[in-house]
Parts: C-alpha cells; structure tokens; sequence
C-alpha cells in the first residue's frame, strides 16, 4: 500500500508539488502523467525517499518515509528518471552492487539476477560497461535494478522512454506480468501507455492533482466519448453525408476531415449516436469504409485538464 | 556497517577503472622521490632518515588529493547516479562514510607504493624505523583530513573542476592556519583568542611534530576530529543540496 497525506514540495518560492493525497493498493498500476516540469518526478522522489517534502507524509507498506526510511526504501523499486547508474561499472558489477545492497544471497540472489537478466534480456551485454550501452540498454539495466529484489511496490519515472516499440512492449509485458500482486507507480507522458498498463490514472498539473480516474473514466471525460467516426469509400458522397448527420436531433456537432473523407459526429450529453448513424449510411446508400465508436481520446483529456 | 564495505569496493573500484588512479599513483610517486631526491636534498644530508620525504608531503597533497576527492560527490551529482545510490536501503552516513573510506584506502595504496625509499635508507644506514612508521601514519591522517575537506567541497557542487578548486583553496587555508599569510588576515580583527584558535588548526604545526616520529595523542585526536566534522558537513551538505 503507498498512501500519501497533502504531500507538498517548495524550492523557495516555487511550489513543485502541492497537497498531492492518494492511495494506492496491490493490484494497481498507477499511471502518473502530466506536463513536463508538473510535479511527477518531484512526486516520485518523495515516495522513494530522495526528496524530502516540505510537509505532509507519505507511506510504503506501512512505513513511514520520514521516520522509517530504511524500511520504506527496502520495501521499494525505484527507477529515477532517466535511469542514472554508474557508467564505468559493468552491467554484472553493477547488478551485484545492487544486490548486495539489497541483501540477496545464496540461491535466492542467483535466481533473481538469472531472472532479471533474462527478462530485460541484459545477457549479451553483461561485460560491457554502462557507459558504452545504446539508452534502450541503459533504460532495462535501470529497471533490472529496481525490480531485482522483487519489492513489492515499484515506482518507475519513465520506465520506456528511449525504448524502440518491441522494448517498449516488452517492458510493458513486463510490468503486467508483475501487476497482479504489486503495487506499481509509473510516470508518462507517452498517453498509449496508459491504456496499455494502468488500471488507474493521476494527471499533475502545476503541482496539484487534478483527475484521478481509471483510463476509461478519463476518456469517459472527452467530447469524443461515444462520438461515431465514419469514413466514405467515396469522397463525392461527403457533402450529402455531412448534411444528413448534421440533421440527426442527437448529433451535437460534427467534425469533417476533407482529405480522408471522414466524418466526426459528436452526441449530445448521454445520447447514443451509432444506430441512428448506421441507418442513416444504409438510407442514403453511402458506402462506408469504416464505421466505429470512440471511447474518448485521452490526449485531448490531457490537453483540457492540463491547460 | 555492511553497506559501507559494500560502497567502499564499489568505489574504489571505480577508481581503477578509469586512468585517473594510475596517472595519480604515478605522479605521486614521480613527484614525492623528486621532492625527496632534489628539494630534501637527500644524499646531501647524509642521514639515515626519510625527513627530507614527509617534509614535502602536506605540499604534495594539496594539489594531489582534492584530486582524488573532487569526483566523490560531485560525480554523483551530475551524473544523477546519487538518486540510484540514495534510494537504496542505505543511509547517508553509510555512504558518507563508505566512500571516503575508499579514497583514504586509494590514498594508502599509493603511500605504500613508496616502499622503496623505506629500503634504500635502511640499505644506507640505520634508520630508527619506528619513527619511520609514525610519520607514515602521520602522513596518512594527514591525508585523510584533506581528503575530507575534499569530499566537503565535492559535495557543494556539481562541478568536478569546481571541487577541486575549492578543495585545493580550503586545504590550503588549513594548511597554513598557523602562519602570518593566513593569521594576518585575522589579527586586525578579530579577538586574540580567535586567532590563537585558528593557529592551532593548523595542518603544518600538527604535522611537524608527527614527521619527526614524534607521536602526540593531540595530533591524532585533531585529525581525527577534522575527519570528522568535514564528514558531518558533507552530510549536511548533501542533505540539503543532493536533489539539486
């Protein structure tokens, strides 16, 4: 469980975080997002005990941040932002420093490093030092690190940046596997991610909290929720088709993108648009190369709450 | 205390694995048999003592340990590798401690490399080698407080070259505590007994009695207690700037 109380930061006059309250339980991943410089990575540093809060408190499973660091830090995976390590050591050097640090011996240390390794796949480069590793390298020896003492709440600040889109998918293989009984925090702003690994979002802005809500819940937020998107085999028909739409009672504007042939119908509050649109298309004969309903775009959300 | 062996291997470590420990080893000893041979006058002397080598050896580590203690912390810094590192179920102290244990053992390594002094004098005379060994540790106090002060600066700044700057100006300070350069800059203002204070700090006069063989309980508890309160500030220091 991590459970935070009115966590603020302020550097002087500038206030980095301000009244962050949340909980979170096993099970979760926890999507943190916001703009660049909103507050995400202060907010993670106070978990992971870097960054001490001006006020407020925080808790890792229990112990206290401030007065129980050790244990709160021992309980905890933590990958900083950018993956910071130490580039003149070897990937084996360095996971071994951490593992003693993490007390891992015997079978058990040998199991966790095999497990490790094989999983972010580090074994071709286990004897390189660090500092000759491509980022997408560096990125997983940053997450071998903070997953090899198997804790069970992970906070990663940016787990897949810099990662082609296999890694990023196997990262994100990854932390599914590990979901089910841990408690995951991880900060993006790669919105994709989101629906791909969180059960849960919290969007920063200035500091400050200002949605918390599952993925669908967010996207539940946008204008395009519900909204129909259908695109015309041919073009000619879209005058004839955006007057048709623009008729329905239920439709409450339209977007209409000339160069793919496609038109937007937005619903008004609470209406249902798709059979009405469906029939629609069969009555005018218009032919269709597509007809789907939008669950919401998450980045439009993101740009309404953030602004 | 398992967590400061464990940080003080990795860090020495991280020594040799880079030029930086060798190109210090070689230069030290170049320059402190150069000292002995040239400046100390060695042979001229015609005894059987290594007081023309630790004569030199307060001048040599000014400029040769902040060396060794700029990138301590502030390596760290820059490279964001302070936030893996404090982020591990480690305390400040610990890592503090830890890696300043490794310089000060680098620093060692490289006085015991000056063995062969120790033989040819016994192979010239005989030389009263407890006295030998008593300026040896000496040194390596003395060593251990700039290396401390070093590991202060370093964690004041992100700058390695920065580090070492205000390492080699601070060292200096301390160094020459006791003389006119230094006390002058005090004695138009402040009372005597501040000036006295300040004298007594000095690096030079505690050392001069140690080179001599001479072993006062005093000179060891002051370095000591250098060590030790430059190692609380730079836990201060970090503490306060670490995630700056």
């Amino acid at each position: 469980m991590i459970k935070t109380e009115h966590l603020t930061k302020r550097y002087g006059p500038l206030t980095a975080a301000e009244d962050v309250t949340f909980e979170v339980g096993p099970g979760e991943v926890l999507g943190f997002l916001g703009p660049n410089g909103a507050g995400k990575t202060t907010t993670m540093r106070m978990l992971a005990g870097f960054v001490t809060p001006t006020s407020g408190t925080a808790s890792i499973c229990g112990h206290d941040i401030g007065s129980d660091t050790l244990a709160a830090k021992s309980a905890l995976g933590y990958l900083p932002e950018g993956a910071p390590s130490y580039g003149e050591m070897t990937v084996r050097g360095f996971l071994d420093f951490i593992a003693d640090l993490r007390r891992l011996d015997g079978e058990r240390r040998r199991a966790r490093l095999a497990h490790v390794i094989e999983h972010l796949q580090l074994g071709s480069v286990l004897d390189q030092t660090i500092e000759t590793l491509s980022k997408g390298f560096r990125r997983r020896v940053g997450l071998a690190q903070a997953i090899v003492h198997d804790p069970p709440v992970l906070i990663l600040d940016e787990p897949t940046d810099g990662l082609d889109p296999n890694q990023k998918h196997e990262v994100r293989t990854l932390i599914n596997d590990m979901a089910r009984d841990k408690i995951i925090v991880i900060s993006t702003h790669i919105l994709e991610e989101v629906d791909a690994v969180c059960t849960r979002a919290i969007i920063i802005a200035r500091g400050r909290i200002v949605a918390d809500d599952t993925p669908a819940g967010l996207a539940a937020r946008s204008r395009y929720h519900n909204a129909v998107s259908m695109q015309l085999d041919d073009p000619a028909q879209l005058a004839t088709a955006r007057a048709a739409v623009a008729a329905l009672p239920t439709v409450a504007d339209l977007e209409v993108s000339e160069r793919d042939a496609r038109l937007t119908a937005l619903p008004k509050a609470g209406a249902t648009i798709l059979p009405a649109l469906s029939e629609l298309a069969a009555s005018q004969g218009l032919r269709l190369k597509e007809l789907h309903l939008e669950s919401g775009r998450l980045d439009e959300v993101f740009r309404t709450i953030t602004i | 205390m398992r967590n400061v062996g464990i940080i003080m291997r990795r860090e020495l470590a991280s020594y040799f694995a880079t030029p930086l420990a060798y190109v210090f080893i070689v230069i030290f000893l170049v320059l402190a048999n150069a000292f002995t041979f040239y400046l100390g006058g060695f042979y001229e002397r015609g005894q059987a003592d290594l007081e023309p080598f630790f004569t030199f050896h307060p001048w040599l580590y000014l400029f040769l340990i902040p060396a060794v203690s700029m990138k301590l912390w502030a390596e760290e810094r820059k490279s964001g590798s302070i936030e893996l590192l404090m982020t591990q179920p480690v305390t400040l102290r610990e890592a503090v401690t830890g890696k300043f244990l490794a310089a000060w053992i680098f620093t060692a390594l490289a006085l015991a490399l000056t063995f062969p002094l120790w033989i040819t004098v016994n192979f010239l005379g005989s030389p009263d080698n407890g006295a030998i060994l008593a300026a040896y540790l000496g040194s390596l106090l003395l060593a251990g407080g700039f290396l401390a002060i070093g590991s202060c600066m370093s964690a004041l700044t992100r700058s390695q070259v920065v580090a070492f700057i205000l390492g080699v100006a601070v060292c200096f300070v301390f160094l020459l505590a006791g003389f006119p350069l230094v006390l002058d800059l005090f004695r138009s203002w402040a009372p005597q007994a501040l000036t006295d204070a300040i004298a007594s700090l000095s690096f030079l006069t505690h050392f001069q009695s140690i080179e001599k063989g001479v072993i006062d309980v005093r000179d060891f508890l002051y370095f000591g207690m250098l060590i030790g309160f430059f190692l609380l500030a730079t836990g201060i220091a970090l503490e306060l700037r670490k995630a700056d």
